[in-house]
């Protein structure tokens, strides 16, 4: 079996946000709405102060709480792990956002483009009218992936199969591939690296990893 | 700076609570009227097509608060795990049966109702519980409390109803308030004990103890109180009945209110371990805003 997941070095992660705009532009998503978020988390107080930058986003659950509240049964998860929403069949309850533990839905009931009232060129072509007032989130880039295993190519591997943000990277922090094949890049960086999965103690099985030492 | 501490959940709104609240009343009328028939007292069949007439509003609400109301065939997709699914398939009979409770009356079709109108307050708990981003929901002791809470409201909503119908309350009925009213302060401590015991966002257990004095005097001690007096000077019978079952009443939907808009806190960011560089650093991680 197949499982995709994300890893991301947080010793390498300097919150450049590339990932974000990568992702925005990749999946057009509307303002407000980012579906890979840089966060910039800092504790303490001058001179003892600490910073970390943690991508975050859907996190692709073993067990979506997500999924198991939806109504319409629009959430679903895919047998290699990715959680995909069918735009056709949600009904923009929200239900899925309040069940989930790490801010990845989102919903936008009205259209918004980045100049003001009127799309540019490029948003115009790209609007898709089914994402209004239905749950939006991270798809782990699934139709990229789906079009590059159909040409036999490796996601995480080969860009062309690999997710938009993975691909921008400029520290090489994010990873991609499958947890599942002990020979896989994400494997042996999990192996060779100590890991954690947000929010853990919730039980989702997050199907992305923080290297942290 | 990101948002990392919890913050308040917008998802859901005023509507939502709308439904919890319209939910827990209409049932909660539909248990303590069909209680009332069943203890001998009189029928009061306009109870149940009041009790229909909350429960279909609190789901109204909902209605126009989803992004695709012309949907809304696919709430019911998802039998197999979803208590919103479930919440709407039970909703269905559970109308029809306070319908007929209304129209034709009896004991067996007041009792159905009443049973249907359980299991609806039952989902309506749960789909709070199967909530897991949001700490001060997904608590297992929400359940008993939202299904208290209801009992309570129902009280009161009783209460304000035999006062209008210029009935006064029977003595039984009058025992199963007061039961109310204490399960639902019990099951309030409880649910606050839990939340301690676990852990959730500070600011969630803030708005809940902002509230819990005024649910000890007002929402309880105080109803108890004017149903016992009830008991003691039949004369202002009634109106004390009423005063009781307006308190128990707007303090029910108090704690809707509270627990679905104010203490609705989500679960925030978190690192339990901080990228270590040099091996002599710490690695404790950053968790804000939990206690």
């Amino acid at each position: 079996m197949t499982r995709w997941v994300m890893v991301a070095d947080l010793k390498r992660c300097v919150g450049c946000q590339t990932c974000t705009a990568a992702c925005k532009q990749t999946n057009a998503t509307p303002p407000g709405v980012q579906w890979r978020r840089v966060l910039d988390m800092e504790e303490g107080e001058y001179p003892d102060v600490r910073r970390v930058f943690v991508p975050v986003g859907c996190m692709h659950c073993a067990d979506p709480p997500c999924m198991t509240v939806c109504p319409s049964t629009a959430t679903r998860r895919r047998p290699d792990g990715i959680v995909t929403i069918d735009y056709d069949l949600c009904i923009g309850c929200s239900y899925c956002a309040v069940a989930c533990p790490y801010q990845a839905r989102h919903k936008t009931d009205r259209a918004s483009f980045a100049y003001g009232g009127a799309p540019s060129r490029a948003e115009r072509k790209r609007f898709d009218g089914r994402r209004l007032a239905v749950a939006t989130k991270c798809t782990f880039c699934v139709d990229r992936i789906d079009a590059g295993t159909a040409k036999g190519l490796t996601p995480g591997v080969d860009p062309e199969a690999t997710p938009a943000c993975v691909n921008s990277c400029i520290a090489a922090a994010l990873h991609f591939g499958d947890v599942e094949n002990p020979a896989s890049n994400v494997s042996r960086l999990l192996a060779e690296n100590r890991n954690f999965r947000m929010h853990e103690e919730l039980g989702t099985g997050p199907g992305f990893y923080y290297l942290w030492e | 700076m990101d948002r990392i501490a919890p913050w308040l959940q917008t998802n859901w709104d005023r509507r939502a609570a709308g439904n919890f609240i319209g939910g827990g009343t209409g049932a909660g009328l539909a248990v303590f009227a069909a209680a009332s028939e069943l203890a001998g007292g009189t029928p009061q069949r306009w109870a149940y097509l009041l009790a229909a007439i909350f429960i279909a509003a609190g789901l109204s609400l909902v209605w126009i608060e989803i992004g695709r109301p012309w949907r809304f065939l696919h709430v019911f997709f998802n039998p197999h795990t979803s208590w919103m699914t479930r919440e709407g398939l039970v909703a269905l009979p559970l109308l029809v049966a306070l319908a007929a409770a209304a129209w034709y009356g009896g004991a067996a079709l007041a009792s159905v109702a009443a049973l249907l109108a359980l299991v609806f307050v039952y989902c309506q708990a749960r789909i709070l519980r199967a909530s897991r981003g949001i700490p001060a929901w997904r608590d297992p002791s929400i359940v008993p409390l939202i299904g208290a809470t209801a009992l309570a409201e129902g009280v009161g909503a009783w209460f304000v109803l035999n006062f209008v119908a210029g009935a006064a309350p029977g003595g039984f009925v009058l025992v199963l308030a007061l039961l109310a009213l204490l399960a639902r302060w019990i099951a309030w401590t409880a649910y606050r004990r839990s939340l301690a015991r676990r852990g959730a966002p500070t600011a969630s257990r803030k708005a809940l103890q902002a509230i819990g004095l005024q649910l000890l005097v007002l929402g309880t001690i105080a109803p108890i109180v004017l149903i016992a007096a009830s008991l003691g000077f039949a004369d202002y019978a009634r109106p004390l009945a009423l005063a009781a079952g307006l308190l128990g009443l707007a303090e029910g939907w108090l704690i809707k209110d509270t627990i679905v808009l104010r203490a609705a806190f989500n679960q925030g960011f978190a690192v339990p371990h901080m990228p270590r560089l040099n091996p002599a650093s710490g690695d404790s991680g950053i968790r804000q805003g939990w206690s």
